[in-house]
């Protein structure tokens, strides 16, 4: 007999108890379908893995066109505009692409739910892995980019990754809540493009957090995103930032990715049933 | 508590059927529910709420509980509807049980459709780690195993192909190849061998036998393959209705179901429902087998003679294009022969009333199993009734070519007439 002798009990309303050791018992799994999710993602296509940074460049052109050349606003004091709409741009997309595509996931791999078991939270969380390789690629276009425009950011670059912690958390506590409601009510599906097209007229993605009037502002700072947003570029371009908005996005963040969790243990063990 | 591997105690799933469209609603449905019950709740403050005139609970499964010992094998036998699959979907923890409880020891791997999660645009190396780690195993064994998976599938040539080109065929060979080096302590198995063509089942019980030899490996199977699961298991677990009527060896277990398809079978034609396709114009009525004494029996032995006696009403004088047939199925639900009046070229004639009809068999030609017979008539094209499982009966060993000789060494589901003739 071996020692590591497993003994699994299954009750009524107890799946609660070990859920951090089944998860990460199911890391091969995890990891296995994160790989699955970028392989898959650019199969039959031409360009396949370059449409990575073809998308946030064409975006950032026609973003820069309108609003830097047409609108004629204002960058952030002494920043090229298109490096300016390139810092708004790439957590943007990382968190809309996350919710986006995390959405559905659930519903996508009901083959999967209806058949085997494991930790369900694998399914909407690995999508993550997928949005987070596309900001690293890209991240490394920002990188050639600032090169090009010979701009060198200051040492508030050490905060970075505090940001996209925040970014992270966001995403995933969205996705949690959005992916379960999903499985039991679809009209979700058709509520994400929605919040999604918002986000982008009311995050400083195209514009600086400067523009806003004076009187909108604490209203304006109570989006997660403009805190996360506005945080990156004073990382990157000293950029000034509005600390309630940064607490504001702290704690939303936070509270999304937490009761996230909460919400899809609660519902996870309804889901083969539903789905 | 070493030595026992599953052990279930009252285990109980209850599903709660919407009459309205309370569940399963998108959620503006839900939210025109809410209001609909305040309206109601405004009208008539008084009453009391019923709840139970709008859900109804459903037990799928109720007060099932068996042991099992390491490296027993058990069937779960029942019709459709049993609550096998619920009972096996609670066991691999895709859903979770309302009440009751589950012991397990030792790792478990459930198998519950070959291929889960295969990906149509990966390639069958890709997918043989992607359903390998779907089904538990670690990328380290899935490279150990690689190369055996491989061989058994035996689609080497198309390795690096996405498997949407695959032909079915080999799709589910490479699927079945990486299920079948699962290598747990506990396995479950719903009907998955139901799949692929003939060649490739016995390939699989093979290897499922092959498996089960292995003691100390414990089995839950689900089939309606009779004849698979007496030679895979040596327990079974007999359900219907959600609930258990028997559990123990598994010889007796088929008997207890035998005797429960006959009971199902007894209740009266008359009074079972119409099928919504077909206009009911005639309802059969009775459907009963006679041996060549015209006895009414339960078994025939293979070649003896056979006669089904179908009683049925009509609602009105009919002739011209009608057809009326009799189907056996077997206990794997294959149709194995259909007897009917369109073959023979009969121009049938119905009075308005009750009639009757005869199927005879002179030879009972089908070798020993369980089977249901299917009853069916249509005129124009057009169904007029149509009824399953209207009654069982089984064939026993007997002798169709030699006489008082029986043997079926190469496991034949039929006996045809035939000679053979030496040509110099």
């Amino acid at each position: 007999m071996k020692p590591e002798e497993k003994v699994l009990i299954i009750e009524a309303n107890r799946t609660g108890m070990l859920y951090l050791r089944d998860f990460w018992n199911y890391r091969e799994l995890f990891f296995t379908l994160a790989w699955r999710d970028i392989v898959v993602r650019y199969k039959q296509t031409i360009v396949g893995i370059l449409w990575t940074i073809l998308r946030p460049l064409a975006t950032m052109v026609i973003f820069t066109v309108v609003f830097g050349k047409i609108a004629k606003l204002p960058s952030d004091a002494g920043v090229p505009y298109v490096l300016m709409v390139f810092g708004g741009m790439l957590p943007w997309q990382f968190i809309s692409g996350t919710i986006t595509m995390g959405s559905d996931t659930l519903v996508g791999n009901r083959g999967l739910i209806s058949k085997v078991y494991f930790p369900r939270i694998i399914i909407p969380t690995a999508r993550t892995i997928m949005s987070l390789v596309e900001l690293l690629i890209n991240a490394f276009l920002f990188v050639l980019l600032f090169i090009w425009y010979r701009y060198m950011p200051n040492w508030h670059v050490v905060f970075l990754p505090v940001f996209l912690l925040m970014a992270v958390l966001l995403a995933l506590g969205v996705t949690y809540f959005i992916s379960s409601l999903n499985v039991k009510y679809r009209d979700f599906q058709y509520v994400v493009p929605f919040i999604v097209q918002l986000g982008l007229y009311i995050s400083p993605i195209g514009f600086s957090s400067a523009v806003v009037p004076e009187k909108w502002r604490l209203l304006y700072a109570c989006n997660p995103v403009v805190g996360i947003i506005d945080g990156i570029r004073w990382c990157l371009f000293d950029s000034p930032l509005m600390m309630e908005s940064v607490i504001a996005a702290a704690v939303i963040s936070v509270a999304f990715f937490l009761l996230g969790i909460w919400f899809f243990r609660k519902t996870e063990s309804e889901f083969a049933d539903f789905i | 508590m070493s030595d026992i591997a599953v052990k279930v105690e009252n285990l109980g799933k209850k599903y709660v059927i919407g009459h309205c469209e309370e569940e399963y609603a998108c959620f503006n449905e839900y939210l025109t529910g809410i209001g609909k019950n305040i309206l109601r709740r405004l009208k008539n403050p008084l009453k009391p709420y019923d709840v139970s005139l709008e859900l109804e609970d459903f037990w799928a499964v109720r007060n099932v509980s068996f042991e099992l010992k390491k490296g027993d094998r058990l069937g779960i036998i029942g019709h459709n509807g049993s609550g096998k699959s619920t009972t096996l979907k609670m066991l691999s923890r895709i859903t979770t049980p309302t009440e009751g409880r589950i012991t397990m020891c030792g790792r478990i791997a459930s198998l519950l459709e070959v291929g889960t999660g295969f990906h149509p645009e990966l390639t069958g190396r890709e997918n043989i780690y992607l359903n390998g780690s779907i089904l538990g195993m670690t990328r380290a064994e899935i490279r150990a195993k690689f190369d055996e998976i491989v061989e058994f599938s035996g689609v080497e040539r198309f390795l690096d192909t996405p498997v949407k080109r695959f032909s079915s065929g080999m799709y589910v060979r490479l699927a079945f190849a990486v299920a079948a080096h699962l290598n747990p302590e506990i396995l479950v198995v719903d009907e998955v061998l139901s799949v692929g063509d003939v060649e490739f089942q016995k390939k699989c019980l093979g290897k499922m036998q092959d498996i089960s030899s292995d003691n100390g490996r414990t089995i839950l199977f689900v089939s309606h393959n009779m004849g698979a699961i007496q030679t895979l298991c040596n327990k079974g677990l007999v359900l219907e209705q959600g609930k258990v009527i028997y559990c123990g060896e598994i010889g007796e277990a088929v008997r207890h179901y035998i005797e429960s398809r006959k009971m199902a079978a007894n209740q009266p034609l008359a009074e079972r429902s119409r099928k919504s396709w077909v206009d009911g114009r005639i309802r059969f009525t009775r459907c009963v087998l006679k041996n060549c004494e015209g006895e009414e029996v339960f078994s025939v032995p293979l070649g003896a003679k056979a006669v089904f006696e179908v009683d049925f009403d009509s609602q009105e004088d009919m002739d011209g294009d009608i057809q009326l047939s009799l189907s056996f199925y077997n206990s794997s639900n294959v149709r194995l022969a259909t007897l009917s009046t369109r073959n023979l070229s009969m121009m049938t004639r119905i009075r308005k009333g009750s009639n009757q009809i005869r199927f005879i068999v002179p030879r009972m030609p089908l070798y020993p199993d369980l089977f249901s017979v299917c009853l069916y008539a249509e005129k124009d094209n057009s169904g007029m009734a149509h009824i399953t499982d209207a009654a069982t009966f089984q064939t026993t060993a007997g002798s169709f070519y030699i006489p008082s000789s029986f043997s079926n060494p190469y496991k034949s589901l039929v006996a045809i007439d035939y000679a053979i003739e030496m040509v110099q």
